[in-house]
């Protein structure tokens, strides 16, 4: 039985991993989950200098899923080379590196202090997150930008690009080719849809930066959708992901049209929830003895 | 016992509700027995917490209950918590023999070996747990711990009115000294003006609380000089320092984080006061 996978030149064991920022570098949740059982690892969002994030709460609970402000918190690209990167390496998966930046110069200096590292498979560029002000979701929704940022981004990489879009748009497939024209290796989707709550009790909003990021079970169907559209919009392999809790999830996604599938808010929920999907996937393969995941993948 | 989150060989557990009973109104007393061979058990320190899952998958994130007092030898984590929503509400109709999903136990708790040898805490001093409201529960294991260290402790609980949830388990290990919001019994006002009025010096203080309360402990303990640590809470996602959800603002620059924030499930949930900025 084959479950590996061709993804944009990068051979995957099997066609799991990881939704940035909802497993950090892999190194709290590999007390609970096997990271050797998985496809690859994405890394929470990094920069080319260490972010605050945004105030608290950064996080609630809503029917069928969450709502995040993290606003990209991390330790920058010096740290995360020498000490996460590091810790990586000490399992047989292949590492994915999400980027981030306030303008095109930041991605370029993360990208290009981060091209040292041979143990780094892909990057995957995120220019959809909805709680940072400036970068992030202002390139994610502007096809001419997403063109222009992904042409600039693979001129300096040195491994090959996935950009990850923003579910906030009006048609999907018009990203994915602005990403593809401007020379993607591989498009990401979705992102978080822009949320709010009220604290009805407090009478205020439930996140200090009033709106979040959708996650979880809740946005499946809508992340289904894009991946179904995206995917058959262009030529290059898709990364799906959004609500994706089980195996039979992750098979709805992989004949949907993606390549790879990423599993995100169910992590908070089962801490072993990439290694059962990954399981999953192999039960049903032997359930209907299919012998290479190839055979099911974009066949609808 | 350093828990930052890396090889303590915890999972999200499946464990036996023992007992639950309504305390106080809307507080919950809920006993959990995990397997006999979860040995990551066995390394639970006060002031650490779990976090509880609502098990018919209606709610996707867990909910932060600190431990109240932890029975290593049956495997037994006895939790005390207050209704306040949709989980809290989904727990308390718990009995005996229903089961739970939890993970156990998660964070940093007082290691008071290490309290004592940072602080230069002579054989004789005073550890002053201060709890107020629904932060009461987490001071009973502190007092608990030092009772068998032979410490002397003082516990100095908050409470609404004369309804002391949990004041005879605590009068076990033990003084206590009581405050209350409508001076119905103790002294009437804050659990400050209890200590004051008790004229009971403080070496050390331990505190778990609403956050008005934590600060006003924070800077009582920095004017008087008396090295104070405070349990904090925050909105959580993982519970396990992947997500950076429940962080909290640093005087200095974190060590796992390298910016002005660290995380309360994983660096926390007690620190020292001076550390954070409440
Ligand atoms: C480290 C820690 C220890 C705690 N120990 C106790 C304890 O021993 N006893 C007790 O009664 N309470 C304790 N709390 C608070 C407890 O976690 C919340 O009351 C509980 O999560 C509320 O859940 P709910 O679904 O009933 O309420 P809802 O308001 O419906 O919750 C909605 C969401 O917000 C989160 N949330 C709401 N209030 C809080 C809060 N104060 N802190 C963190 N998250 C919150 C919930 O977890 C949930 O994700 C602790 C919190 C933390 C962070
Ligand atoms: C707490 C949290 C943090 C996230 N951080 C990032 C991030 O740093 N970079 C990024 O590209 N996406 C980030 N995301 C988005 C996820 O990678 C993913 O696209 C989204 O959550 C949908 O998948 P899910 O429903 O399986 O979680 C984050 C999501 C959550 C819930
Ligand atoms: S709750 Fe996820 S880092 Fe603390």
């Amino acid at each position: 039985m084959n479950l590996s996978v061709d993804f944009a030149g990068v051979k995957m064991k099997n066609p799991v991993t990881t939704c940035s920022g909802t497993f950090g570098s892999g190194m709290e949740f590999s007390e609970f989950a096997d990271l050797n059982m998985l496809g690859a690892v994405t890394t929470k969002g990094v920069a080319s200098v260490p972010w605050e994030g945004n105030p608290t709460p950064r996080v609630i609970e809503t029917t069928g899923g969450m709502l995040n402000a993290i606003g990209l918190q991390n330790p920058g690209v010096d740290v995360f080379l020498e000490r996460d990167m590091q810790f990586l390496k000490g399992f047989d998966t292949k590492v994915i590196v999400n980027v981030c930046g306030h303008s095109e110069d930041e991605y370029l200096d993360a990208v290009e202090k981060l091209n040292v590292e041979d143990a780094i498979s892909l990057y995957e560029i995120n220019i959809s997150c909805p709680n940072v002000k400036s970068g992030g979701i202002a390139f994610g929704t502007d096809p001419k930008m997403v063109e222009k940022i992904t042409g600039a981004i693979k001129k300096v990489s040195k491994k090959p690009v996935i950009m990850k879009l923003s579910p906030n748009v009006t048609d999907i497939k018009v990203m994915a080719q602005a990403a593809e024209s401007g020379g993607a290796d591989a498009i990401s989707l979705i992102n978080t849809l822009t949320g709010m709550k009220i604290d009805i009790n407090r009478r205020s909003f439930a996140l200090a930066n009033k709106t979040g990021g959708l996650s979880g079970p809740a946005i499946k169907p809508v992340a289904l959708r894009m991946v179904y559209e995206a995917s058959h919009a262009v030529n290059i392999p898709v990364l799906g992901m959004g609500g994706i809790q089980t195996a039979e999830d992750a098979l709805e996604f992989l004949m949907a049209g993606a390549t790879m599938v990423a599993v995100g808010t169910a992590n908070f929920n089962n801490p072993k929830a990439t290694e059962e999907v990954v399981k999953g996937i192999e039960a049903y393969m032997e359930r209907y003895s299919v012998d290479d995941i190839n055979d099911l993948i974009k066949i609808l | 016992m350093n828990n930052n989150g890396l090889n303590n060989n915890r999972s999200r557990e499946t464990a036996l509700v023992i007992s639950q009973e309504e305390i106080s109104e809307g507080i919950f007393n809920l006993k959990i027995k995990f397997r006999d061979d979860y040995t990551a058990l066995k390394n639970t320190l006060p002031g650490q917490f779990v976090s509880l899952y609502v098990s018919d998958g209606s709610m996707l994130l867990p909910r932060p209950i600190s431990i109240c007092e932890a029975n290593v030898e049956d495997m037994v984590l006895r939790l005390v918590y207050r209704v306040v929503g949709s989980g809290t509400k989904a727990f308390s109709s718990l009995r005996s023999d229903d089961t739970i999903d939890v993970i156990a136990p998660l964070g940093n708790g007082y290691d008071f070996d290490k309290i004592i040898s940072e602080n230069n805490l002579p054989d004789d001093a005073s550890f002053v747990a201060m709890g107020g409201g629904i932060g009461i529960p987490p001071m009973l294991g502190v007092v608990k711990k030092l009772h068998e260290m032979g410490k002397k402790a003082y516990a100095v609980l908050g409470y609404r009115s004369n309804d002391l949830f949990l004041i005879d388990d605590f009068k076990k290990y033990s003084e206590v000294i009581i405050s209350t919001d409508d001076g119905s019994v103790g002294t009437k006002g804050t659990v400050i003006d209890a200590l004051k009025a008790s004229g009971v010096k403080a070496d050390v203080i331990l505190s778990c609380g609403p956050l008005p309360m934590l600060r006003g402990i924070s800077s009582y303990a920095s004017e008087n000089n008396i090295p104070a640590y405070v349990s904090l809470e925050e909105h959580m996602a993982c519970g396990i320092g992947a997500c950076l959800g429940c962080v909290c603002k640093t005087v200095d620059v974190d060590e796992h984080s390298h910016v002005n924030n660290t995380r309360i499930c994983t660096e926390g949930p007690v620190f020292r006061s001076s550390e954070v900025i409440l």
